[in-house]
């Protein structure tokens, strides 16, 4: 068996994929709310992760797709910490972070 | 950076298998401590892709915002609120999990079919490879002028937003009965506003 001399694009693709799916995953099944913060952090990397490969590979001269990872990574970042600051103020409100017990506003 | 292939590929596999076990321990472990040092190692091996495709500078802005700053808040978050609590069984549980499993599964299916089929245009022009740095800051004081200052707002009102949100009152007395408030630490027990029957 002969391994290609180069990593195909389509690995990276297929490993993203399986970020992604994690993370979607995780996002919903996860109990505690930080598990939440968790997944999307994850799935925001799995699109990092396709648009520097698509940046490396189709787009070499301008990567445009290493300047789009930036702005997303900075956008994580506000995430979190807005995600983490209302986490904070609902536990200090209900006590829990269990998200079967934050349906105030559901139906 | 031009490595030898075979180094390329042992270092791509090694990436890739503690980018898939690291993500699968974040969602799956009971501990969440254990989630979020994981989390942590899923951070790296993602920069470690990034130096793989020669993008030295994301790779580095990876590992300062990402392994730097998230890993550390989610970690501060779960020291704050880590109360040992146990989670009231829910019926049907199992059956949840199960079916989205089965939409996750059907959804990488079709991820993984659309990047096989699409006619990507390979290959692409050549990478410029260490001018990666120059040229990134090039795109942010031209074209990509206008989203960078947007970017220092969102920044800046994300700091306030946090801020706000998390503090804790200060207030001297309740703002809604108007007796004495509580000025209890966070762990302390206060009296809850929206607790509704348990």
């Amino acid at each position: 068996m002969t391994l290609p001399t180069e990593i195909p694009l389509q690995a990276y693709l297929v490993l993203a994929a399986v970020l992604f799916c994690v993370g979607v995953w995780g996002l919903i099944n996860s109990r505690n709310a930080v598990r939440v913060l968790m997944s999307i952090e994850l799935m925001l990397n799995a699109v990092n992760i396709n648009l520097m490969a698509f940046s490396s590979y189709l787009d070499g001269q301008l990567i445009r797709g290493q300047v789009f990872a930036i702005f997303v990574i900075t956008v994580a970042a506000a995430e979190a910490a807005v995600g983490l600051a209302i986490l904070l103020s609902l536990y200090r409100n209900r006590e829990t972070v269990d998200m079967e017990r934050f349906n105030l506003l559901r139906w | 950076m031009t490595i030898a292939s075979t180094t390329q590929q042992i270092c791509f596999a090694v990436l890739s298998l503690t980018l898939v076990v690291g993500a699968f321990g974040v969602v799956l472990l009971p501990n969440i401590v254990y989630s979020a040092f994981l989390l942590g190692g899923v951070f790296l091996s993602v920069a470690g892709l990034y130096l793989l495709l020669n993008a030295s500078f994301v790779a580095a802005a990876q590992i300062l915002v990402y392994v730097g700053a998230v890993n550390v808040l989610i970690l501060f978050a779960i020291m704050l609120v880590n109360k040992r609590e146990d989670l009231s069984a829910i019926p049907g549980l199992a059956v949840r999990r199960l079916l989205s499993a089965l939409v996750c599964a059907g959804l990488f299916v079709l991820l993984v079919r659309v990047a096989f089929t699409t006619p990507w245009a390979l290959p692409g022009p050549a990478s410029i490879g260490e001018e990666a740095t120059a040229r990134i800051g090039e795109h942010l004081f031209s074209d990509y002028l206008l989203p960078f200052e947007l970017a220092s707002v969102l920044l800046l009102m994300a700091m306030i937003g946090a801020i706000v949100l998390a503090r804790r009152d200060v207030f001297a007395s309740d703002v809604i009965t108007g007796e004495p408030a509580d000025q209890g630490l966070l762990e302390k027990a206060r009296t809850p506003l929206l607790t509704s029957k348990p």
